[in-house]
């Protein structure tokens, strides 16, 4: 195995046009100058504002192995903070969340800091004198991040000082956040009923590919299909389901219905998969609710929202949305071998409350734990990371649907069961990683 | 009207023990018939604090459906994350009994467990407490619901495969 640190053209060589190395999961090394280079250039969802609706609100999250703080000032504004004091380096606070009054104290030698990380106070004051606390980082307060977005709501970071801006970074895939709120006639979402949390033992990577997959739920999901078809078996197509059933039975489809849903490719790795249909397109219509999205928002945006229920959007690397029904997930690498899976669900404000219901019963169903869609996923991805390791073929095949005249494309849409969407995750990482570990603008 | 001997305490502990030897035999036929027809199993995301199935997520919330859904497809062949097999273990503490209701033919039952389920190499250990809601019916005891509140069910956990 070569080195690849101080060598991105060895990163690059990890990407062909139709196939990538399995050093890209595999290895130890290449994940550590991802956490050090890629995530910290690129953009990684951090949370929505809702997790802190009152001033002192704190929710603490890493990020490339960096342990953050989102704040909620006394302005109203939202800041992300390192969860670092600036004396010898003790967490501000260990809990997951919480209200932190109108400062930080560290509980180590009760040095306290302004919400926005600003320096209040330390004891033994005079002992500072002349020593040049003040004028180096550890008399600075605690470390803000310079490089935060607010989008509707969402916050996104990016922890380095070089990499793209947001707006050029996402472009027009951040329609997919604009059709989850707009659900809200209120246009505004509230995350609700908690984060369901999931270890798998696959690099990050190959479960953010699995999301643009529609060739695997044929084989991989078959026994849950195969097992509701047989409950449901003797109702006909338009008896109305179950919430349930109404959810799982459409992970059946078959191909031909996977590859006409249609997908679009962005810049830097991003898509939307399911740009005609989806999965997601079947849920029972509300009346009442449509006329209010049209009284909201004016008929034309209103069935534009309604007509889009995309399979999935990802804002690569850390975020997958479904507008319909309001689920994200977020993607957090752990190691090389280790990925936490979160499940969020949302209120959209002003909506019935069966849209949240189905929110949480989806990802119950596919997201939990406990999920029996999950279970035949996680094993198949954990199985990949061993399987992987074997054997002289070093290579992973993005081969279908591959086309030259794809490259250096741009935006494209394509059919579904085409891996361009995987291809295109995979350019976009070697392209960030390398520049990132040369340090350009 | 039920006997009184069914209200009997060790009566419904042995129905307990009985419904965690029959998850760990595998016998989940069995396991599901111990349920009433709008019996359901409830995990609950924030444990024992959580007041509704609605309002918060939870880890599970199937009705006698879904669990039938889950039971079926442990029976596929292509069942692909039962290869290896997963097992499970229940250690049961000595139920409580926290209601009777002899006229409404009912009572409730606390029990404090730790479970263990293996696969392959791996060992995932979970604690907690179980909540059976049983009404008695012509057949016996029956559950309306099963709630096992874990004791930190809102951590990162990998694949739970079996009945908790």
């Amino acid at each position: 195995m070569s080195s690849y640190r101080d060598n991105p053209d060895a990163i690059r060589a990890l990407v062909q046009d139709e196939r990538v190395h399995r050093d890209a999961y595999l290895s130890d090394e290449v994940f550590e100058l991802e956490q050090r280079h890629f995530v910290t250039r690129t953009w990684s969802f951090l949370g929505h504002t809702s997790q802190v609706p009152a001033a002192g609100d704190y929710v603490a999250v890493e990020l490339a192995g960096q342990p953050l703080l989102m704040v909620r000032q006394a302005d109203g504004a939202v800041r992300v903070l390192h969860n670092r004091c600036a004396h010898k380096g003790t967490q501000l606070v260990t809990d997951a969340a919480g209200n932190a009054g109108r400062f930080f104290r560290c509980p180590y030698h009760a040095w306290t800091y302004q919400l926005d990380g600003a320096p209040l106070a330390l004891p033994l004051k005079s002992g500072y004198e002349g020593t040049g606390l003040t004028q180096c980082a550890s008399g600075r307060g605690l470390e803000a991040l310079k490089h935060v977005v607010v989008y509707r709501e969402f916050v996104f970071v990016r922890l380095a000082d070089a990499g793209p801006d947001f707006d050029a970074y996402f472009g027009g895939v951040l329609d997919a956040i604009d059709n989850m709120v707009d659900r809200s006639p209120q246009g505004r979402l509230t995350v609700a009923g908690g984060v369901l949390r999931n270890i798998v033992h696959c690099n990050w990577k190959m479960y953010l590919e699995n999301i643009n997959d529609t060739v695997h739920p044929v084989s991989t999901h078959e026994s849950a299909v195969q097992a509701a078809r047989g409950l449901w078996q003797g109702h006909t197509d338009d008896e109305p389901k179950p919430m349930a059933m109404e959810q799982i039975l459409p992970f059946g489809a078959g191909y031909d219905f996977f590859d006409r849903m249609g997908g679009r490719v962005y810049p830097n790795g991003h898509s939307v998969l399911g740009i005609h249909f989806s999965i997601h397109s079947g849920y029972a219509q509300l009346p009442e609710y449509e006329q209010a999205l049209r009284d909201a928002h004016g008929a034309e945006r209103a069935q534009q929202i309604l007509e889009r229920s995309p399979q999935n959007a990802v804002l690569f690397p850390s975020l997958a949305v479904k507008g319909s029904p309001q689920a994200i997930r977020v993607i957090r690498p752990l190691a090389a071998d280790r990925t936490l899976i979160e499940a969020w669900s949302f209120r959209a404000e002003g909506a019935p409350e069966l849209l949240f219901e189905r929110a949480q019963s989806y990802n119950r169903l596919v997201f939990s734990p406990m999920s029996v869609v999950a279970h035949d996923d996680v094993h198949l991805f954990e199985s990949i990371q061993r399987g992987l390791r074997s054997g002289t073929n070093e290579w992973v095949s993005l081969h279908r649907g591959f086309d030259a005249a794809e490259l250096g494309r741009g935006t494209a849409e394509t059919n579904g069961t085409n891996e361009l969407l995987m291809r295109n995750q995979f350019r976009a990482w070697a392209q960030h990683l390398a520049a990132g570990m040369e340090g350009a603008p | 009207m039920t006997a009184a001997s069914a209200f009997d305490p060790t009566v419904l502990a042995d129905f307990v023990a009985h419904e965690a030897a029959l998850l760990d035999a595998g016998r989940f036929d069995d396991w599901l018939a111990l349920y009433t027809d709008d019996g359901r199993y409830w995990v609950p995301l924030a444990g024992a604090a959580q007041a509704d199935p609605h309002s918060h997520q939870s880890l599970a919330f199937e009705d006698r459906l879904l669990l039938q859904l889950r039971v079926d497809r442990m029976k596929s062949p292509r069942a692909h994350s039962l290869r290896p097999r997963s097992r499970c273990q229940h250690v049961l503490q000595r139920s409580r009994i926290d209601a009777v209701d002899e006229a409404g033919c009912s009572a409730t039952l606390s029990t404090p467990f730790v479970y263990i389920e293996t696969r392959g190499d791996l060992q995932l250990t979970l604690a907690g407490t179980c909540r059976h809601q049983l009404v008695h019916t012509e057949a016996g005891w029956r559950m309306r619901e099963k709630r096992v509140d874990l004791l930190d069910p809102d951590r990162a956990y990998p694949a739970i495969q079996l009945f908790i």
